[in-house]
């Protein structure tokens, strides 16, 4: 189990590193590590060691007065000083690499979090929930937005971390190193399924990238049905709507199509292909009793007509 | 000595001289009182904040849903910050401990303003009863540091929650300047500036904060009710505002609040660690000096908090640099009280053990806190667990075990009573050990990229949740037997001598407990509060209470 | 350090006589350490005043430059003429309430409470004045926020206007609230100075309520113009 968690000796604890900076930053944290273990294991030491060689016998014996050491005490101002400075600029210089993306080709795309899922839109205007596939071995710079609160963006295997808050963009950038699929969280709470706000970087070669952009990121040959499971899960419907009957955030669709749902304010209807569409789109417009106040985000401009066709064949099947 | 003052006693103590029956208490002036009112108070919300504490590390032992759903999931861990930082940490040592020793050892006869005291406690009760009235509403579950947008959509209990907050920031400001006004213009003569206990110079620093940041944060958490009340568009980015503002406003109060709660801690070592090496301080000046010279930094890092949240990277570098700066007098302390040790003649007693648990865990807690400072690797870092570990460290292992350190030291004191020594030395090591037990695992969980504040999490954080788990239940214990031996003192413990442990600041110069005036007579320190032992190049025994006494002294 | 140790009297012939003062508090020497740390606990807190008025101060100062348009727009709406009435009215309080304090510092309690009358009195005036301002407000919709609804017009030229608005009542209202604390001050200090409390020997409530006032007023100063003459 210690080697699962110890990857590296020099950067302990460290997920693997799979982008450039990741490498470099290993490089600081393990400086860092290793230096503070040093200082670490002196003080440990002197707090084990003096009590036991001065311990007291019967009495209190008299003790010599001594009241300070200047030169003592600027060196243990000094050293520790000194290495700080060096961690200082060590620090300075790789954050500043870590926002400024290199110039030249960088593959752009556009992250939206809200509460609680991660879309990726790419230059060619396909949208993708929950998933971000990128090339690999090119600068991939992510610009990101919120609609509703704050929420942060981090990836462990590439070190990079920004919040993304509602009203400004922010960035990050990287350059992945190898094929490979990589955890992404949400690091700044941002509510109920704050937990569930994850999604996946698949970092794949060059083709597979265009041919994933090209089926909207999507296995190739699945039916209707199948695809709108995906998207159920990647655009975070999940967080809110189970499959198996339980009551999150938002009613279950277990056996939601055909269903007759009493609404807020009076009435009911039965739940077809244009309430679903009606409910993706425009939450508010018509609410579930026992629902009010939920503040479902709409997926105006997420999800395509096509993408939602597939969640309705998706929901028939859930009886 | 001791004998002398028994026999010179005029007075009963506090409890009796003061008057009898809770109205005597409840209207009382008396620091003393006003101090242990506070010490039951801290203690029980102390309480309640580990029982919501237990709570959460019982749910996060699997992943998945254990016994909380996700919403109560985050009121829990809400409460849980919200309770241990405003309702514990912050008045813990200087409201509580401060109170009752601050006027003992300047000397004198009480806190400056005594009424003004006995407000600040009921405003705190007061600010108390609104957080528990927000409580009761329900669905706070903003976490402690209120973050707008969040907080602006959240629920309306966020409302009482935050006029709570407010309230018994009012308390902390008018402790803050009693306790200036106290050590500027209560001393007793002959005590200088230089001659005065190192506490003394926490308290000062710890006031200073108190009472430049929190009206700050009064004023921001105002507009903050002001948003959801009246959408006022400041800090709402839907109507203009700018929801990164808020987070300026709360850290520049709350990142001084957190050497609210560490400076405190590290004026109750030192005190304890020259009295049970009954040795000079090493380097008082240099102590007293880098409380002050942290209080001051402290008010210049607020922005290190926000490294990742969009801040402009000048700022971010501006602010990394004056944080590695109050790492400095940080290590400057921890050097001095070892140095202290030297040559010293140490006694292992429950205080001393606290103090040094508190030496390993704070400095645990600063070496941590350097890998935070530094810019790049802090975008790593920052969010997960390892900020929580971090905290942890120094607010647990710096302000909590600084508290249980004074405790221990003062109790004798505050009481009159010993405790069961062997006890107490148990439930400190089981303190101890179940303290790394529970946070050491986060820290590589954190390195792993493990965030804080998740309900849920990824099978492969599972052993590390794991032990922490099991290291939260011997923490617990550690606790509840604390209780049990200290409560029980009470009772059964035997009789405290005025000066069990040889200290030379003042309180141990009265009575176990102090009579209503603190003492029979105006002291006059005759040597420095560290004067033990004799001069090195000069072997000779100190007239007075610097060395003879010391050694002829009725010991425990 | 060493006029510290001096100034607390241990044996001091010359204090004798305040030492039996019946103002002193048991756990004060003397009447000088009294005062001297009542002065110093004042100082301390018109700090924590003056930076909570900080934190809306820059508040205001943010959102003037994120919407200058709308604060420039909210001022057109507040009628100068008032708020000028008002700042001399605070202004020459501060006068009287000096010279209460210098007439208790001579023993002179005709002057003292004639003093405080006055000052009193201008704080009530400066009430009403505020009061004929905020009910017109009220009227007109000139409200923070989202209760901002201009009656004279019913779309506003600056969708932020409400957020002006915010300020104008945060800040005024927090200051009429201190006016109010003063107020207060001012009624206990008139009250004991009608018992004969104050002499030479004894006027530290007076000196010490009196700082507080002119903070009160101090800060006015600043608001006035940040409020009332904006461009």
């Amino acid at each position: 189990m210690l080697s699962h968690i110890l990857l590296s000796p020099w950067a302990p604890f460290m997920p693997p590193a799979k982008s450039d900076f990741a490498g470099s930053l290993d490089t600081l944290y393990g400086f860092i590590w290793w230096t503070m273990a040093f200082f670490f294991v002196i003080i440990v030491f002197l707090l084990f060691y003096l009590p036991y060689k001065y311990r007291r016998g019967d009495k209190p014996t008299l003790t010599p007065r001594i009241t300070h050491n200047l030169a003592l005490e600027l060196t243990w101002s000094g050293i520790p000083a000194l290495l700080i400075i060096v961690i200082a600029f060590w620090g300075f210089n790789l954050f500043v690499k870590a926002y400024v993306p290199p110039g030249g080709d960088v593959t752009e795309i556009n992250v939206t979090g809200k509460q609680w899922a991660w879309s990726f839109e790419h230059k060619d205007g396909t949208v993708i929930p929950g998933e971000l596939h990128v090339p690999v071995g090119r600068p991939v710079k992510l610009v990101m937005s919120s609609t509703d609160v704050i929420h942060s963006f981090f990836i462990p295997d590439f070190r990079v971390k920004s919040d993304v808050v509602p009203g400004r963009y922010s960035s990050i950038w990287f350059t992945p190193k190898e094929v490979g699929d990589h955890q992404v969280f949400c690091t700044e709470y941002c509510g109920d399924s704050h937990s569930a706000m994850l999604a996946t970087v698949h970092v794949v070669t060059e083709e597979q990238y265009k041919e994933t952009l090209e089926n909207g990121g999507l296995p190739k040959e699945a039916p209707p049905a199948q695809r709108g499971a995906l998207i159920y899960q990647r655009a975070g419907c999940v967080t809110c709507h189970t499959v198996d009957g339980v009551r999150l955030v938002g009613p279950t669709f277990k056996g939601i199509f055909g269903r007759t749902e009493q609404l807020v304010g009076g009435g009911s209807l039965t739940v077809d292909e244009n309430y679903i569409r009606e409910s993706i789109l425009q939450p508010q417009a018509k609410i579930v009793a026992g629902f009010e106040g939920q503040q479902m985000p709409s997926f105006q401009g997420v999800l395509n007509d096509r993408q939602i066709g597939w969640i309705i064949e998706y929901l028939k099947t859930l009886k | 000595m001791t004998a002398d003052a028994h026999a010179a006693h005029h007075h009963e103590d506090f409890y009796v001289e003061g008057g009898k029956g809770i109205w005597s208490w409840l209207t009382t002036l008396d620091h003393k009182r006003i101090g242990l009112m506070y010490l039951w108070s801290v203690l029980l919300f102390f309480f309640v904040g580990g029982m919501l504490a237990l709570t959460i590390r019982l749910e996060l032992m699997n992943p998945g849903k254990d016994f909380l759903t996700a919403k109560q999931y985050n009121e829990v861990f809400t409460l849980h910050g919200a309770i241990m930082i405003f309702l514990f940490l912050i008045p813990a040592i200087p409201a509580a401990l401060g109170n009752f020793v601050l006027p003992l050892l300047l000397g004198a006869k009480d806190v400056a303003f005594p009424r003004l005291n006995l407000a600040s406690y009921y405003i705190y009760v007061l600010g108390g009863i609104f957080m528990i009235y927000a409580i009761w509403m329900g669905r706070v579950d903003t976490g402690w540091t209120f973050y707008t947008p969040y907080s602006v959509k959240a629920s309306s209990a966020v409302i009482p929650m935050v006029l709570g907050v407010f309230i018994i920031g009012f308390s902390s400001i008018f402790t803050g300047l009693n306790f200036i006004a106290t050590i500027h213009k209560m001393r007793t003569p002959g005590m200088t500036w230089s001659k005065m206990p190192l506490f003394c110079w926490g308290m000062y620093a710890t006031s200073l904060i108190q009472v430049l940041a929190t009206p700050v944060l009064g004023i921001t958490l105002v507009l903050l009710t002001m948003e959801k009340v009246w959408h006022i568009g400041l800090f709402d980015p839907e109507r203009g505002g700018d929801p990164v503002l808020f987070q300026h406003f709360f850290w520049f109060y709350s990142h001084p609040a957190v050497y609210i709660m560490i400076l405190p801690g590290m004026a109750v070592i030192s005190e304890v660690i020259p009295t049970f090496s009954q040795k000079h301080i090493f380097g008082y000046k240099a102590i007293g000096f880098s409380s002050v010279a942290i209080a001051i930094l402290g008010f210049l890092v607020w922005g290190h908090h926000m490294f990742v949240a969009t801040q402009s990277q000048l700022a971010s570098i501006i602010f990394s640099a004056i944080t590695y700066l109050i790492g400095i007098p940080s290590a400057i302390k921890v050097f001095n009280w070892l140095a202290t040790m030297y040559k010293g003649s140490v006694q292992l007693k429950t205080p001393m053990l606290y103090a040094l648990s508190f030496i390993f865990l704070f400095t645990i807690g600063g070496l941590t806190g350097i890998f935070l400072a530094c810019l790049a690797v802090d975008i790593h870092l920052t969010d997960t667990y390892f900020v929580v570990a971090h905290f942890h460290y120094v607010m647990m292992g710096g302000n909590a075990i600084g508290f249980l350190a004074g405790l221990h030291y003062w109790w004798p004191k505050m009481f009159g009573r010993m405790y069961n020594e062997k006890l107490a030395q148990i439930a400190c090591a089981l303190v101890f050990i179940g303290f790394n037990g529970t946070f050491l695992p986060q820290f590589v969980m954190g390195s792993r990229g493990m965030p804080r504040r998740y309900y849920d999490y990824l099978p492969e954080f599972h052993t590390m949740h794991m032990l922490s788990t099991m290291g939260s239940w011997v923490l617990a214990l550690g606790f509840f037997l604390m209780a049990g031996y200290l409560l029980a003192s009470l009772r059964v413990g035997a009789k405290a001598a005025d000066n069990p442990w040889l200290g030379l600041t003042l309180e141990w110069q009265t009575a176990s407990p102090p009579p209503l005036h603190n003492f029979e007579k105006q002291p006059i320190p005759k040597v420095g509060p560290y004067d033990y032992g004799y001069p090195v190049h000069e072997p000779k025994r100190v007239p007075g209470l610097g060395g003879k006494e010391i050694v002829h002294g009725t010991g425990d | 350090m060493a006029q510290e140790i001096n100034r607390l009297p241990v044996t001091h012939g010359a204090h004798h006589e305040e030492e039996h003062s019946p103002f002193l508090q048991h756990h004060f020497a003397s009447m000088d350490q009294q005062f001297e740390a009542g002065k110093l606990g004042m100082w301390i807190f018109l700090v924590t005043e003056v930076l909570l008025f900080g934190g809306l101060f820059g508040g205001y100062a943010l959102m003037f430059s994120y919407h200058p348009a709308a604060f420039h727009e909210g001022h057109h709406h507040l009628d100068v003429k008032l708020g000028a009435i008002n700042t001399v009215i605070l202004i020459f309080s501060s006068l009287t309430m000096a010279l209460a304090v210098r007439a208790a510092q001579t023993s002179n309690k005709q002057a003292l409470i004639k003093y405080l009358i006055i000052t009193f009195a201008c704080a009530c005036g400066f009430l009403v004045v505020k009061y004929f301002e905020y009910s017109h407000k009220i009227h007109e919709g000139l409200l923070p926020g989202t209760y901002y609804h201009y009656i004279h017009q019913t779309t506003p030229s600056d969708p932020h206007i409400g957020t002006y608005f915010a300020f104008y009542f945060m800040m005024t209202g927090v200051h009429g609230l201190h006016v109010i604390a003063g107020m207060s001050a001012i009624a206990w200090v008139l009250w004991r100075s009608l018992k004969g409390h104050f002499d030479r020997n004894y006027h530290a409530p007076v000196e010490i309520t009196g700082l507080y006032w002119h903070l009160v007023d101090l800060i006015w100063i600043y608001l006035f113009p940040l409020l009332y003459l904006v461009r």
